[in-house]
């Protein structure tokens, strides 16, 4: 089995501007911060971000990275709403595709299977088809001859993911309790990236938790990356819970132009280990 | 007044009748006020009701909001089994809506044009497709002519002219239950004065203290409104004493909704 360990600034020289890019893990919880910081150091820019989006989403809108969101939801979770994101929106510096949530996991669904696309219910009657003109629908070749929507498959050309424990190998396990949608935004992408909690030895991934945690495979990833806490501030239960107070610190940076110069020149200017000595220096403070 | 309630309590109820008659599905009520409701309709009237702790586990028996201790686990219950219910329809969800009309059409995406919007909400999560595919409730906290308005910004939740519209297949699943604000109970029906048979929003009962002026004059649009309007149903001795003492002993409920 191929060695598939990489560094975050590994993953960033495998990216290009302008390419669409996956980001697991749901709203604040279990997002690949690491990676998401990784971008923002990068001169990446143009991107296309699809995501159930939380401040992943919001942080590329504020340091100038995106160029369209695909979401179904863009929040913080005990924050509902995202501060940067909503200013990107207000001030149209970004296009939007939006779609419910269910749509989202169809459209990548779809890529996954090389489909070019999943029927469903789930948009009829709503704005979202008069705001997108180019999403269609479709009628059953069947008796009951039902008008659907016909979800385009979303492909991407990247898919970053943080889990809890992975091997060298790509194999990954995820300990919390939902694994959100991970295994699809792999499955839609050419580039795989995970990041993790902890690297362990293929023998031990059941250490930790039963066959049903495998969710991600070695044949949907193309990198490994060990990235402690590489989560935080979003919640990655069981190994932490979502980082509140520093939370509520970007969620009000985000809102003033003054402290945001100083939270993104403090936490989003330096790579991981010195993010993770701040934070612990921190932790220790407290 | 027997009991001394607030109207957290009231609203609550309101949310908790909402699901009453629902069986064996899984419910899900947004927000403090309406997971209040849907907890305490589960340990009164409609037991059969399945409800998770709002991450992934379906929880069997009724706890403190915000508590995991005592929690009786009985099932798996991530989103992508949640997805898949809701398009199977065994759901009935409680959202909330920054706006809704008079035909039961819910927006949470934005304020203003959605192409630059004057104020981007949430965006539309799950409101689309649960609408078309079980039944919807909704609570809005803030009954104004701002929230209850004559047409909404961005049809998130699928009303009735919209359901009408795309035709007996497609809306066959397509129903708006209920609405709740803090100062009435709303139903959906098809009254005679109302466009070409639709459904549209009428009072079912005004809140204990609620006058019917002060919602006609709250309200964006026209409400059907029956000859004789009835007060919401304050809580029984034994309601309360749950809501008290088992399901919002730190009372988080009157905190979200003074009064």
């Amino acid at each position: 089995m191929s060695d598939k360990r990489i560094r975050e600034e590994d993953v960033v020289a495998l990216l290009k501007s302008g390419m669409t890019i996956g980001i697991g893990g749901w709203g604040s919880r279990r997002k690949p911060m690491s990676l998401v910081r990784a971008i923002v150091r990068s001169s990446l820019r143009d991107l296309t971000i699809v995501s159930y989006g939380g401040p992943d989403v919001g942080i590329l809108c504020a340091t100038g990275k995106v160029k369209k969101v695909v979401y179904g939801f863009v929040s913080l979770d005990s924050i509902p709403l995202e501060p940067n994101f909503r200013a990107a929106r207000q001030q149209g510096t970004i296009e939007a595709l939006e779609l419910d949530e269910g749509m989202l996991q169809w459209g990548l669904y779809a890529a996954s299977l090389r489909l070019p696309f999943l029927p469903t219910r789930a948009g009829l009657g709503s704005d979202l088809l008069r705001v997108a003109p180019h999403l269609k629908t479709v009628k059953s070749p069947y008796e009951d001859g039902e008008e659907l929507v016909a979800v385009p498959a979303i492909h991407l050309d990247a898919a970053l993911i943080h889990v809890h424990r992975a091997d060298a190998a790509g194999n990954g396990q995820i300990l919390g309790p939902d694994p959100f949608f991970d295994d699809l935004f792999c499955m839609a992408a050419k580039l795989r990236f995970m990041s993790c909690e902890r690297l362990v030895e293929t023998s031990q991934l059941l250490d930790d938790g039963p066959l049903q945690t495998l969710k991600i495979s070695r044949m949907m990833t193309d990198g490994v990356v060990l990235a402690p806490r590489g989560a935080h501030f979003t919640s990655c239960d069981p190994d932490y819970g979502r980082d509140e107070a520093f939370q509520r610190e970007y969620a009000t940076a985000a809102v003033d132009p003054e402290k945001w110069r100083a939270f993104h020149d403090r936490w989003l200017t330096i790579d991981h280990a010195a993010y993770q000595r701040q934070l612990a220096e921190g932790d220790a403070a407290r | 007044m027997s009991v001394d309630y607030s109207l957290a309590d009231v609203c609550a109820l309101a949310c908790a009748e909402a699901f009453r008659g629902d069986g064996e599905i899984l419910v899900s009520p947004i927000g403090t006020i309406p997971t209040i409701g849907a907890r305490l309709a589960k340990a009164t009237f409609s037991p059969d009701l399945m409800l998770t702790d709002g991450v992934a586990s379906l929880v069997a028996n009724v706890v403190a909001l915000g508590e995991t201790k005592g929690q009786i686990i009985e099932g798996h219950m991530p989103y992508r089994a949640i997805f898949d219910l809701v398009w199977s329809g065994r759901r009935h969800v409680i959202m909330g809506a920054t706006q809704i009309d008079r035909f039961g059409n819910q927006n949470i995406a934005n304020i203003g044009d959605w192409a630059k919007p004057k104020a981007q909400l949430l965006g539309v999560r799950g409101a689309p497709g649960n609408t078309i595919n079980h039944p919807t409730s909704y609570f809005v906290p803030n009954h104004s002519t701002k929230s209850f308005v004559a047409k909404v910004d961005f049809v998130s939740g699928v009303g009735y002219d919209r359901a009408a519209a795309l035709g007996p297949v497609a809306s066959r699943f397509h129903e708006i239950r209920r609405v709740v604000s803090n100062k009435a109970v709303f139903d959906f029906v098809s009254a005679e004065k109302s466009e070409g048979g639709l459904r549209t929003m009428q009072l079912r009962s005004l809140h204990p203290g609620v006058t019917l002026e002060d919602v006609v004059a709250n309200t964006g649009f026209s409400l059907v409104i029956p000859a004789d309007v009835p007060t919401t149903r304050g809580p029984t001795e034994e309601e309360l004493h749950l809501i008290r003492t088992v399901i919002d002993p730190k009372g988080l409920g009157k905190k979200e909704l003074p009064g």
